[in-house]
């Protein structure tokens, strides 16, 4: 049993007669002790998706989804309350900003405080010492004199290792990081990604990295799931993924890295952006921007064919060689 | 062979207050940089947050004036006021963010002519003329003339800011983290737009990254600042195949690699960058190298022979230097 099975979860914002699909059922599971990737442009649909894990969707969003099944309890199923008591302490999540993520009113020992209270209780006292041992964790040099400090007073790096300690306070099974160091700089962001790995390790935790960064992905994840408009377009291990992609929106984001034309004057970009909500194209979504686009591409909409570790949504699979199946 | 743009042992001091009755303390935003650019040639200037890139791009468009040390165009002096009207027009900057460094009720025409409003004696019909054929070069089209910056993408606004800044017809242009807002894919296109018009009109640019993988594509020289100091500073294939510099190498080591064999053994830094206003003694890296010993925390390091300002460098103690050496040679990624 995995730690978390989504299937068919759908994101719709607008009327009911045209929706749109920021996120367009998408299906993926975490193992325990595993690093699922999700990568993808913005716009994509990848913070949406895992907002809608966590519950945090909010009308007009509507969520649904065939399973969403977390530690074998169905999400869905349960009431408002009993989903509250799961969410923060058993999957918690980490943001993209740290800065506007904390509360800057309040203290930090206040806020990680806090989410104890909430899942756990027990006296001040022990909160206070359990507070200091979490901020050791995240590597917080001098945690008693931290915990007095504001928001504020702490840099990039310093707020986002507090959002971790908050978000670990809890020893959450499964742990969802939406682009985790992507404000901070290459330094800090290593020293960042470092930690979290460090502790998913540790503590057998899921986490589900999800960045625009391909080459961070190829470094941490075990699995990748590749992300277009709303869709995953294909998974695979990350060195399936990274040495013989087969959907040409995942080829087309290697091949735009510098890293893949070293030496070379230019840089094979992939033409166009992210179709947004009022100019989706018919059949495939990335059709437009694909070099190797047919008829059947452009009316008819192709299936994520393939095992649930390695699939792709695409009629005309690329080879080893890089090149579309005939 | 004469310089486009020659930079003097160049210093910025801000002096900040910190609060009534206390003495005003000095901030070195930039302390001692110097660096030279040929025509058509392209300047990265990398290192984190806080390390003086920001503002030595504000020195060099006049944005500001140094507090010390001298800067030239083509062998006039840039920090005479007589020519700085002149002179200006013919450096120019981009900026980081599309979102915040296009007025939004201004449409991209008006956004484009602006500079020839201010600087010229030109026509309106030239103006537009101007405009519309810098729109073709920077890849937009005519409709998109009379249109408003919040109908763009993000990729196609910097596009609009390159058009602004080449309006004037610089020789240097300063880009801010032209690409760090953008998605790779958008990326990649606008990093081969800003090759294709350099080769055009033989720009040299002073490009302004942490991202290093862009800036061992564009960069044809490094210079890597640490706390408003130059560490290390040489030809791209130098920095990238044989960094020397802790720091450098931290940098290099810290940046996600695809390809497994680009990876290079972490050199992991210990806190962060220290307040630029109470900067530790000695070299201002030794907080958080590895390999500091005592004097490099009495001793401020000199960039020797101009390339790296390092006494471990200097001594022959890092071990580093002696073993395998990175591979820039190495196979692009298989994609």
């Amino acid at each position: 049993m995995s730690l978390l099975e989504v299937e068919n979860l759908s994101v719709a914002f607008g009327s009911e007669t045209n929706p749109f699909k920021a996120v367009d059922k998408i299906s993926y599971r975490v193992e325990a002790g595993q690093v699922l990737g999700i990568v993808g442009e913005s716009g994509s649909g990848k913070s949406v998706s895992s907002l809608a894990i966590m519950g945090l969707v909010d009308y007009p969003g509507r969520v649904s989804a065939s399973s969403l099944k977390f530690d074998g309890q169905d999400l869905e199923s349960l009431s408002e309350k009993q989903r509250r008591d799961i969410t923060g302490r058993d999957i918690a999540m980490i943001f993209q900003e740290p800065m506007s993520s904390l509360n800057p009113c309040f203290t930090v020992g206040d806020q990680i405080m806090e989410a104890l209270a909430v899942h756990q209780g027990g006296s001040k006292k022990e909160r206070k010492a359990k507070t200091i041992e979490l901020l050791q964790q995240v590597g917080i040099p001098a945690p008693e004199t931290r915990l007095s400090a504001y928001p504020h007073q702490l840099s990039g790096g310093m707020s986002q290792r507090v959002m971790i300690a908050m978000a670990i306070a809890c020893d959450p099974k499964l742990l969802i990081a939406d682009e985790p160091s992507t404000a901070l700089d290459v330094t800090i962001q290593a020293q960042i990604i470092d930690l979290l790995l460090d502790l998913q390790r540790e503590k057998n935790m899921g986490l589900v990295l999800i960045t625009h960064d391909l080459a961070l992905v190829a470094e941490a994840a075990h699995q990748v799931a590749v992300m277009y408009a709303g869709q995953i377009v294909e998974t695979g291990t990350a060195s399936e993924i990274f040495s013989t992609p087969q959907h040409p929106y995942t080829q087309a984001l290697l091949r735009s890295l510098p890293e893949y034309s070293l030496g070379e004057k230019r840089l094979q970009a992939l033409g166009g952006v992210v179709p947004g909500a009022h100019d989706r194209p018919n059949g495939c979504l990335l059709n437009p921007r694909c070099p190797y686009a047919t008829d059947q591409c452009r009316s008819n909409e192709p299936d994520l064919i393939g095992t649930s570790d390695r699939a792709v949504k695409c009629f005309y699979p690329l080879n080893a060689e890089g090149r579309p199946a005939a | 062979m004469s310089y486009i743009l020659e930079a003097k042992d160049l210093k910025k001091h801000y002096e900040v207050s910190q609060g009534f009755l206390k003495p005003k303390a000095t901030v070195k935003a930039l302390d001692g940089v110097s660096f030279r650019i040929d025509a058509g040639k392209t300047l990265a200037v990398v290192g984190e947050s806080g390390c003086g890139k920001s503002t030595l791009a504000k020195l060099l468009t006049m944005i500001e004036t140094p507090t010390e040390g001298s800067l030239s165009f083509e062998g006039h002096d840039l920090l005479a006021p007589e020519r700085a009207k002149e002179l200006r027009q013919k450096i120019q900057i981009i900026f980081q963010n599309p979102y915040g460094s296009l007025n939004p009720r201004k449409k991209v025409g008006t956004i484009l002519e602006e500079p020839l409003v201010i600087n010229s004696q030109l026509s309106k019909d030239e103006r537009k003329e101007r405009a519309l054929a810098m729109l073709a070069k920077v890849g937009l089209k005519t409709e998109h003339y009379n249109r408003y910056p919040h109908m763009f993408s993000g990729g196609q606004r910097q596009r609009i800011a390159i058009a602004r800044g080449l309006m004037m017809q610089p020789s240097i242009v300063i880009a801010d983290e032209p690409v760090s807002a953008l998605d790779v894919s958008v990326q990649a296109q606008v990093l081969n737009l800003m090759m294709d018009l350099q080769d055009e009109f033989n720009l040299s640019y002073i490009f302004i990254s942490h991202d290093l993988s862009v800036v061992e594509h564009i960069a044809d020289e490094v210079m890597v600042m640490y706390l408003g100091k130059v560490v290390e500073y040489g030809s791209k294939e130098d920095i990238f195949a044989n960094p020397q510099h802790p720091y450098t190498r931290a940098l290099l080591s810290s940046t996600p690699r695809i390809n497994p064999e680009h990876r290079i053994e972490r050199i992991r830094l210990k806190g962060e960058l220290p307040s630029p206003l109470d900067p530790p003694t000695g070299c201002a890296f030794n907080s958080r190298c590895q390999f500091a010993q005592d004097r490099c925390r009495t001793e401020t390091p000199d960039l020797m022979d101009g390339v790296v300002a390092c006494h471990g460098v200097e001594e022959g103690r890092l071990d580093y230097l002696q073993a395998t050496q990175v591979a820039t040679s190495a196979q692009p990624v298989e994609a």
